[in-house]
C-alpha cells in the first residue's frame, strides 16, 4: 500500500472520529502496557474513543510513525491533532491539561469511572 | 536489540549540548529506560516537540534498538 494511501486512511480516521487511539491490541484487550495505560486514562475520564489495533494492520503500524514523526505506539489524536504517546497523555492527565483539552475541543466525558 | 544508558546520554547531549540528562534503567535489559532531560532548547516548545527532539537525537534508535524510553522533558527552572 502506497504511503499516500496509508496517510489518507489515517487522515480519514482522525478526521471522522473525535478521539482516536492507535494502539497495540484493542480497548478491551490491550496487548502492550503503554497502550493499556492510555486506554485506562481515557476510560477513567469517561471519554469515548476509537481504538485502532496496529498489530492487525502492518501498513498503518509503520505509516502512523511517519505520519506523526513519532517512533512509537500508542498515539493519541483528538479532533485530528496528534496529542502524544503514553508519557505525554499520562503527564497531561495528572496536570489536568488533558481534561482541559477535551473540554476546549467540546468533547464531553460520558460516565467517568 | 538494546542500547546502553551512556550511549543514550551521549546521543542526547550531542544533539542538546546544554542538556542535563538523568537515565534510569527500568528493567536491566538495555531496552527499558526512563530519561529526564532538561535543556534550554525546550523553551517555547510543546511536549510533543520536546520529545521529538530527544527521539531525533537517538537517530532512529527509538522504537528499534530501544523498546521503551519513558521521557520527561522540561526547560530549566525559572526560564
Amino acid at each position: 500500500m502506497a504511503e499516500n494511501q496509508v496517510f489518507e486512511r489515517i487522515r480519514s480516521e482522525i478526521d471522522n472520529n473525535d478521539v482516536v487511539l492507535f494502539m497495540k491490541g484493542t480497548p478491551m484487550f490491550p496487548q502492550c502496557g503503554f497502550s493499556a495505560a492510555v486506554v485506562h486514562v481515557l476510560k477513567e475520564m469517561g471519554v469515548p474513543f476509537k481504538g485502532i489495533d496496529v498489530l492487525t494492520d502492518p501498513p498503518i503500524r509503520q505509516g502512523i510513525k511517519e505520519f506523526s514523526n513519532w517512533p512509537t505506539i500508542p498515539q493519541l489524536y483528538v479532533k485530528g491533532e496528534f496529542i502524544g504517546g503514553c508519557d505525554i497523555v499520562r503527564e497531561m492527565a495528572q496536570t489536568g491539561e488533558l481534561a482541559q483539552l477535551f473540554s476546549d475541543r467540546g468533547i464531553t466525558a460520558q460516565n467517568a469511572a | 536489540m538494546a542500547m546502553a544508558a551512556d550511549e543514550i546520554e551521549r546521543l542526547i547531549k550531542e544533539a542538546l549540548p546544554d542538556a542535563e540528562v538523568r537515565i534510569t534503567d527500568l528493567a536491566g535489559d538495555g531496552d527499558h529506560y526512563a530519561a529526564h532531560v532538561i535543556s534550554a532548547q525546550f523553551i517555547g516548545k510543546s511536549r510533543v516537540q520536546q520529545h521529538q527532539m530527544v527521539y531525533s537525537a537517538l537517530r532512529g534508535g527509538m522504537g528499534d534498538q530501544l523498546h521503551a524510553l519513558a521521557l520527561k522533558t522540561e526547560a530549566p527552572a525559572g526560564r
